[in-house]
């Protein structure tokens, strides 16, 4: 279970502090893990802030202005500015002339991210009010909040409470559809995400054209994170100019992070954008070996120390090879071997592959297999240059990002790991434990059931 | 403004017609499935790369405008 | 009057034997058959010109035994089945035949403006076509029932009917797009020695080149 231990954090951030303004998505520290219902809701943040007035195209309404300014990002991953996509969606919807849908992503496919479930646990109404105010910026008149449909809490039952909540206030403009994901990795790509809702299985679909063209009933379709409109609700009531008080210039705001240290457990932590990621990584010892992966299974391993020396923003991880991503944070501790990990990690990603498209679905099982040589036992000779040219070769050539993710994982541990890899070379390993640390589901899809 | 091939890597099945037609701008991987040069069309080479768009059988294959 | 009879008889084996052929190539197309000695695209390629070669002897076929006055073929016949006084039955199905070509064809040359599902449905409409074809050239004239056209006839549907069988095994082999990615994992786990992955990797089971879709997923 996910532990809100947002108070037992924020000593370290000594600028959120002196400011006292977070934790802002998630309920107040004194509250714990409290879910807010409606009344504490409206009490903290007050009403909802309907603008009265939808956005058109060439002529987008305030609030699209107000998160043009505030330069939020989306929160899923991607970072794509927010205002962006609206105006997209309601350039399509013009000159279409059809109506558009919005769909709150709380899919949250990524095994190692908890941040989706927990806001969705706490702050419901703060995702529900987001996705209103998005539904009247764009003129939508579906709107869809989508859950994973296996994860420990309720989570969807929670929503449908908050629902009936706001339907006794009468306070959704547009209806609210709840939806659950299949337990995909692709689950929560966007199109993937549109196809399931649509009837199909949850596996990705070729673009062009974009969802914010033709999506979900053939209509222009915005896709926002959970995170992002919860981010964007705080926004239409408290301003550009308050959103920027926290994070960096170029990546202003709060976020919500999972971070997972040597007891493998995820804590969900609210911080600025451009925190140092050594408050982040725990008071373990960082031997020289020690590392840190950055943004999930389609993120980045870097050694601890390097990790240390930055922020968590993406100017500061990019040129270091990383990105935020959805702020995943996890520290791999010092008894466990990253080669070890990292495979089973690959093989999960393999096993999720959707295999439609021919690179993928040939090149991640290879890798797997090589992978995992690497790993246990002895590797054959040429596994590493097997696995250098495989990434190569899946890298853009799918319908989506999985096989560049992966292959972005993959290269990232032969690099990070590169002593590790020599030692294995030479039937070494120099992990204490075996003990599987990094969360990767058991349980492969077997049939098309399972994707739908 | 030059033209760029693009391929639909979900309809695409691997036949390889447009390798044989448009050796310039297509090979095939160790899979039998289509490496498409990104960079934009060469001047002279938009009959082939149309030929081979035409060739494909499941129309995984386009042209498409880019600036 | 006998030269436009005669041309319509010829046309008309000369058509079924080109759609014979199409149908042929049509199937190979599909699972990524190769014709000795000719590369890849000559399938497809073949396959369509074929078809239009074919479609072209049927206007003539067509055209000709309308011309022709011996027997009364109303024109409009030719495409609304069994309104010829002639032969109806028989001729009938011609129509039908050529109707269903009619449309293969068509959405061919449209494809791009077509869904992928609705130009497959009617491209399958071609394993109608041929078959009521052959009924139609069998029994509109007596042609093919005897001689060295009856054994043209007997080896246009031989191999129509094998190359079906064959289509059908080997659609019946496909994976399942949920199930494709679980059989190439276990073949690259299960196999010793690994070796250099070869342009076409048909060496380890169920693995190599995309499994066939047996069924579309929408």
């Amino acid at each position: 279970m996910t532990a809100t231990t947002a108070g037992a954090f924020h000593e370290g951030s000594s600028r959120a502090a002196a400011r006292g303004d977070l934790p802002r998505l998630l309920p107040p520290v004194r509250e714990g893990k409290r879910p807010q219902n409606l009344d504490a809701h409206l009490a903290r943040h007050g009403g909802l802030p309907y603008r009265d007035r939808t956005g058109m195209p060439g002529n987008p309404s305030a609030l699209v202005r107000d998160l043009e300014e505030a330069g939020l990002t989306g929160r899923g991953g991607a970072a794509f500015p927010v205002h962006r996509k609206l105006m997209a969606v309601l350039e399509a919807a013009g000159q279409r002339g059809r109506p558009p849908a919005v769909i709150a992503n709380g899919a949250e496919s990524e095994p190692a991210s908890d941040k989706d479930a927990t806001l969705l646990w706490l702050a419901p109404h703060l995702v529900l009010d987001g996705l209103q105010l998005a539904a009247e910026a764009v003129g939508a008149d579906t709107a869809i909040l989508v859950t994973h449909a296996d994860r420990g809490r309720d989570v969807a039952g929670r929503l449908r409470q908050a629902l009936q909540e706001r339907l006794a206030a009468r306070l959704d403009r547009v209806p609210v559809q709840l939806a659950a994901a299949p337990a995909r990795f692709l689950a929560g790509q966007e199109t993937a995400l549109v196809n399931q809702l649509g009837g199909g299985p949850a596996i990705p679909t070729f673009m062009p054209p974009r969802i914010t063209e033709r999506g979900l009933a053939a209509n222009p379709t915005l896709v926002q994170n959970v995170e992002t409109l919860a981010q964007l609700a705080l926004i239409a009531r408290r301003g550009p100019r308050w959103f920027r008080e926290v994070g960096t210039a170029s990546e202003p705001g709060s976020m919500l992070a999972t971070l997972r240290r040597a007891d493998g457990l995820p804590r969900i932590v609210e911080i600025p954008l451009g925190t140092p990621l050594r408050d982040l990584l725990g008071d373990a010892p960082a031997g020289p070996e020690s590392a840190v992966l950055l943004g999930g299974y389609h993120g980045r391993w870097l050694p601890a120390a390097r990790a240390a020396t930055l922020t968590l923003d993406n100017r500061s991880l990019e040129p270091a090879g990383a990105r935020v991503g959805a702020g995943i944070v996890i520290s791999l501790p010092a008894d466990r071997c990253g080669l070890v990990e990292t495979a089973r990690a690959v093989r999960y990603l393999a096993l999720e592959s959707a295999g439609q498209c021919g690179p993928c679905l040939n090149g991640l099982p290879r890798i797997a297999a090589a992978f995992a040589e690497l790993a246990s036992g002895r590797p054959r000779r040429g596994t590493r240059e097997d696995l250098e040219r495989w990434s190569g070769l899946v890298t853009g050539r799918g319908a989506c990002h999985h096989p560049d993710g992966t292959a972005r994982f993959v290269r990232s541990a032969l690099r990070t790991f590169a002593n590790e890899v020599r030692r294995h070379e030479r039937g070494q390993c120099s992990a204490a434990s075996t003990a599987p640390f990094l969360p990767v589901p058991d349980g492969a899809a077997r049939s098309e059931d399972d994707w739908m | 403004m030059a033209d760029k091939l693009l391929v639909n890597p979900i309809d695409c099945k691997g036949h390889g017609a447009c390798a044989e037609l448009l050796p310039e701008m297509i090979t095939i991987d160790e899979w039998g499935y289509p490496i498409i040069d990104p960079r934009p069309l060469p001047p002279g080479m938009e009959r082939h790369a149309r030929k081979a768009v035409s060739a494909c059988p499941t129309l995984a294959l386009r042209l498409t405008r880019s600036q | 009057m006998t030269a436009f009879w005669y041309a319509s008889r010829a046309t008309g084996v000369v058509a079924l034997l080109l759609l014979t052929a199409v149908m042929v190539l049509g199937m190979l197309v599909n699972r990524q058959g190769r014709l000795p000695g000719l590369p890849r695209f000559a399938v497809t390629g073949l396959h369509r010109n074929l078809s239009l070669l074919a479609v072209i002897f049927v206007a003539i076929h067509v055209l000709t035994s309308v011309a022709d006055g011996y027997v009364n073929i109303p024109v409009f016949s030719a495409v609304v089945p069994f309104m010829s006084p002639y032969e109806r039955l028989w001729l009938g199905l011609g129509a039908v035949s050529f109707d269903l070509a009619i449309a293969v064809i068509v959405t061919s040359l449209l494809r791009r403006h077509l869904s992928r599902r609705a130009w497959r449905v009617v491209h399958l409409l071609s394993y109608l076509c041929w078959p009521i074809a052959w009924v139609h050239s069998f029994f509109a004239s007596g042609d093919l029932q005897h001689g060295v056209l009856l054994i043209l006839a007997i080896g246009c549907a031989i191999a129509v009917g094998v190359g079906l069988v064959w289509r059908l095994a080997a659609a019946a082999g496909d994976v399942p797009r949920a199930e494709r990615v679980g059989l190439i994992m276990a073949a690259v786990h299960d196999r010793t020695p690994r070796g250099r992955a070869t342009a076409n990797d048909a060496d380890a089971p169920g693995d190599a080149r995309h499994p066939r879709d047996r069924t579309s997923t929408r």
